[in-house]
């Protein structure tokens, strides 16, 4: 039988091991790997093109739309807020981010710990209710939250529009923190109430601690996509300017250089504590690592 | 499933036993409130819709304002008038789709496979790949559309390498929407993609090459197949929202004349006509098909794997 | 139970009528069982026997479908974890990841507020020889330093009962047999009820008292290890603690102290005392340290059993024994281990060889033997292996 389609090549007086055989992976692997390495690194850089694009031209030296490249400065980040109402629709972003993270994150961490460790009647109907909101298209979503204040009456304004937040970020918060939750072990919950551990001291001091990365996950994620929602938003906001509805407004007259220096500055700082967090995770678990034994 | 990705925390175990999670009345008092909040202001609206796209205008009175009514015509009137935009909407958002798919499947399959041996760089490499999610939606489509426009240096090579005639446009094209599509979509297709991926026991590569299975039959009969979860979330994920986008195709950013979608219809019928069974009944029907497609994935695979 | 008071000693265990049910399927059938107070308790099985079902009701985990659980005369059956005086060690040690080991071994002191919780858990990381490392986290520490963490966190509570959930399975031969004395010695040393889950039956044999073997959810035989050894009650019991050779016959005569049974033509002699059953087709079974091979009849003592003549089909060194299998007609593939007295195999393989025992070392099994009078073939990969070999020799010389 031809073996010449055999990709793997084991050293000679070597027994097959167990495992992934790293050190003799044969020359055609590694080319793929490199291959692969080479294509990997040219899509990121695609998907990263608007972000520098963006960047960049918060130091044009625009003037009403920031289309040509007219000179450096630094103009757009000492005045941020020259541009009228630039900096109204970033504060009202911000207040209603946060106030929709802390609901949605507290409703979608309950339901979270209740998924992974109960078990309760009407699960498949509860998973696929949390499901939906994630899989509807936001157009729709925000169609029928405005229709249903418009039969209700009800004043669209800030209020409406953190309650549409809080009602698409509860899933993505249950999906982030049954993550955490399905890694954690149960027995330590068992372990806890074997220790004379009340209800109430177990969840406290053992479930929430370990709970707790998962938790400022969702909570970043859940921020995230309430700071940049516009079609949910635009449809149920009234009189307020988010944002994200400042942009889009501005988009047919030309928008103003500071819009670019705003959103590339919660970029840079996301990304900062995104990557922040992790480094020191990984410092952390190298050295408790180190100390073993 | 997908945003697993996003936690910082280690790769999920097992799901707890189902033997061993406990019946309690805690899980009631922990469900009901956010379980409550999502009937009251997801299906509630949902319910709102369908009631809105029956109703006919009062007469006499003002643009916007209508009566309860049974009016099924609205659906049929609104299906004659738009369904170009129908149509569009499902084939845009299939080629997104598909496009998405072929180009983050690499990617996925580089982080979560052959970069396995430095979970550091991968977690670093997955936050390159959403990082897009942080900076403003509506930002990221008008970079392409400045990108792409016809004073742009890339328009200007292709017609100056006669790839594209002299007086032709990038933005404003079936193309340029779909790119758009495709750009903004592939971070919902490679975060499900990757948490599959990083999973995969590459153990059954190798038993496949062992097994006289070329790279690409393993590939096809092996790393595909064992994927499919990723493949299937990914997909969901991404034709959904695709399909009812709006931004893309709007003329002010990477749309033209004639590449409106459904979206641009509900939201010109809502928000600028006041037209709101109209605006209603396209709501309902982009729901449905998207209800009939989540319904058939549940079918097949159940709940379990959704969230 | 009484906040800020430790147990005097260990307690009575009582289990009445237990039965346990999960959606699916019954992981205790009717569980009866009294474990002595102060007693190493050993409850030995195989997985799904419903071993570790059992010490879950018991630590409050799982609430049973029926019966009771009576914990030193209190019936706990309703009470919380919390509120029973009983600590498990884990089996996967359930360290908590983000607490010292100080903070590990403190908790259960902390949440019944009894008085100087850090002297007493530095106390007790003495007892396991790890205070100098109290200020680690669990995960610095190897495999078997978690173990003994795990057994201070709950040892320090001075609980009337604990329960060990195959607490040594994660850890390797030499760690492990350390392991087996060290917990033996602290649990005479501190007087507590031991209660030890594990599939192990070297290790139940070794540390406990008394031991259980469940199956099926049901307890099969229970008593002192060597008895349950020497004396088993079932088929079940024979094969799981060590090995043994089975065989079925009749019962010929059954007056006196002596029966007699027919195996293979042979008469085979059980003392009436080691016998479970009395009349009609029985199991009949032998150890196989217990047996001699013979080259002939002639040097085989009278009033001994005897079977033969065999042929011998494999040979096995492994170091202190040689393991022989021997084919006698009529009796099946018969195990023999002899003591490596001098260098060299008593017998070889192919030679005819005569089996001979002391009659006092027979035991005849409980069990309605199999009605086509003959057991399934072992299913152990060995005698697979060895008994197709036979028949394709068979085959080979008839053909």
């Amino acid at each position: 039988m031809s073996t010449t389609t055999t990709t793997t090549t084991r050293p000679s007086g070597q027994a097959a091991r167990p495992g992934p055989n790293r050190s003799a992976r044969p020359a055609r692997f590694r080319f793929k790997g490199l291959g692969l390495g080479v294509y990997s690194f040219l899509a990121l850089a695609f998907l990263l093109i608007p972000i520098v694009y963006t960047f960049i031209y918060s130091f044009n030296d625009a003037l009403k739309n920031n289309i040509a490249w007219r000179g450096f400065t630094f103009r757009n980040w000492t005045n941020v807020c020259d541009a009228a109402g630039i900096c109204d629709a970033f504060m009202a972003s911000i207040i209603i981010g946060i106030i929709a993270t802390v609901v949605a994150t507290v409703l979608g961490t309950m339901i979270a710990i209740a998924l992974m460790r109960y078990r309760f009647r009407f699960r498949s109907q509860t998973s696929l209710l949390l499901f939906l909101p994630m899989a509807s298209p936001e157009v729709v979503l925000g169609a029928g939250l405005a229709a249903q204040f418009l039969s209700l009456g009800v004043n669209k304004g800030f209020g409406t529009i953190i309650i549409a937040h809080v009602m698409f970020c509860i899933s993505f918060v249950v999906v982030t923190v049954k993550a955490r939750v399905a890694s954690l072990d149960p027995a330590l919950e068992e372990a806890g109430r074997d220790l004379y551990g009340s209800p109430v001291a177990v969840f406290w001091r053992i479930t929430f601690p370990l709970l707790l990365p998962g938790i400022l996950s969702a909570a970043l994620l859940s921020f995230s996509l309430s700071f940049d929602d516009f079609i949910i938003t635009n449809f149920n906001a009234g009189a307020v300017t988010t944002f994200p509805m400042y942009i889009y407004i501005a988009a047919s007259r030309g928008i103003p250089a500071q819009a670019n220096v705003i959103a590339s500055a919660v970029f840079i700082i996301t990304i900062l504590v995104v990557l922040i967090t992790q480094l020191t995770a990984a410092a952390r678990a190298k050295r408790l690592a180190k100390n073993v034994g | 499933m997908a945003l697993a990705a996003f936690s910082t925390a280690a790769p999920p175990t097992q799901d707890q036993e189902p033997a061993q999670r406990r019946r309690s009345g805690i899980a009631l008092v922990l469900l009901l409130p956010g379980v409550l909040y999502l009937v009251l202001f997801f299906l509630t609206p949902l319910v709102s819709l369908i009631i809105t796209s029956f109703q006919t205008p009062v007469v006499d009175g003002d643009i916007g304002q209508y009566q309860a009514a049974f009016q099924w015509q609205n659906y049929t009137d609104a299906i004659a008038e738009y369904w170009p935009q129908i149509i569009r909407s499902f084939v845009y958002a299939i080629i997104a789709t598909a496009a998405a798919l072929v180009i983050s499947y690499p990617l996925a399959y580089f982080i979560g496979v052959k970069v396995r041996k430095y979970p550091l760089v991968q977690n670093l490499l997955m936050t390159l790949v959403i990082a897009p999610f942080f900076i403003s939606f509506l930002l990221r489509t008008l970079a392409w559309k400045q990108l792409l426009s016809d004073d742009s240096w890339f328009t200007s090579s292709l017609k100056a390498l006669s790839i594209l005639p002299p007086d032709a446009h990038v933005t404003g094209t079936a193309f340029s929407v779909i790119f758009g599509l495709t750009y903004n979509f592939i971070p919902f297709m490679t975060l499900p993609l990757y948490s599959t991926l990083e999973r995969l026991d590459v153990r059954y590569l190798e038993a496949g090459s062992d097994l006289y299975a070329s790279a690409w039959t393993t590939f096809r009969k092996i790393t595909i197949p064992l994927s499919m979860p990723g493949i299937v979330s990914g997909t969901l994920l991404t034709f959904i929202p695709a399909a009812g986008d709006y931004i893309n195709a709007s003329q002010d950013f990477l749309g033209g004349a004639d590449t409106s979608m459904i979206g641009n219809v509900i939201e010109t019928n809502f928000l600028v006509l006041q037209n709101y069974p109209t605006a209603a009944a396209m709501s309902v029907v982009l729901m449905a098909v998207i209800l009939v497609i989540v319904g058939v994935y549940v079918k097949r695979s159940g709940t379990e794997d959704l969230l | 139970m009484a906040r800020g008071a430790f147990a005097e000693s260990g307690a009575d265990l009582q289990l009445v009528g237990i039965k346990k049910r999960f959606p699916g399927f019954t992981a205790i059938e009717n569980l009866d069982l009294t474990i002595p107070a102060g007693s190493f308790f050993a409850l030995l099985g195989p997985s799904g026997c419903g071993k570790t079902t059992t010490l879950r009701l018991v630590a409050g985990l799982e609430e049973p479908t029926e019966g009771q659980i009576i914990i030193g005369g209190k019936d706990v059956t309703k009470t919380k974890p919390f509120q029973r005086p009983v600590n498990t060690v884990f089996q996967s040690y359930a360290l908590f990841p983000h607490m010292t080991i100080l903070e590990n071994v403190a908790f259960g002191l902390r949440r019944r507020k009894i008085g100087d919780p850090v002297a007493k858990a530095h106390e007790a990381l003495r007892l396991v020889e790890l205070d100098h490392l109290a200020a680690r986290r669990p995960a610095q520490l190897s495999g078997g330093q978690q173990q003994r963490v795990a057994l201070a966190r709950a040892v320090v509570n001075r609980p009337a009962l604990l329960l060990l959930d195959e607490p040594l399975g994660a850890l390797d031969l030499k760690l492990r047999r350390q392991m087996q004395l060290e917990l033996k010695s602290i649990q005479t040393e501190v007087g507590l009820t031991f209660v030890h889950v594990t599939h192990d039956q070297e290790e139940a044999m070794t540390m406990a008292d008394t031991v259980a073997v469940m199956n099926k959810g049901e307890i099969e035989q229970m008593g002192a290890p060597a008895v349950l050894y020497e004396l088993p009650a079932t088929v079940f019991v024979a094969n799981f603690l060590g090995q043994s050779n089975l065989f079925v016959g009749p019962i010929l005569d059954g007056g006196g102290d002596v029966l007699g049974v027919d195996v293979a033509g042979q008469r085979i002699q059980v003392p009436r005392s080691r016998a479970q059953r009395h009349t009609g087709n029985v199991t009949v079974g032998v150890r196989p340290e217990k047996l001699t091979l013979h080259p002939d009849p002639s040097g085989i003592p009278s009033g001994a059993n005897l079977l033969g003549p065999g042929r011998v089909i494999d040979v096995s060194f492994s170091g202190v024994s040689t393991q022989y299998l021997v084919d006698v007609p009529g009796a099946g593939t018969i195990v023999v281990f002899a003591q490596n007295l001098s260098s060299g195999p008593v017998a070889s393989l192919g030679g005819e060889v005569w089996i001979a025992w002391d009659p006092s070392h027979t035991f005849v099994l409980a069990d309605e033997p199999p009605a086509d009078g003959r057991f399934a073939d072992d299913s152990d990969t060995q005698m697979i292996a060895t008994q197709a070999k036979e028949r394709m020799l068979t085959e080979l010389e008839e053909a």
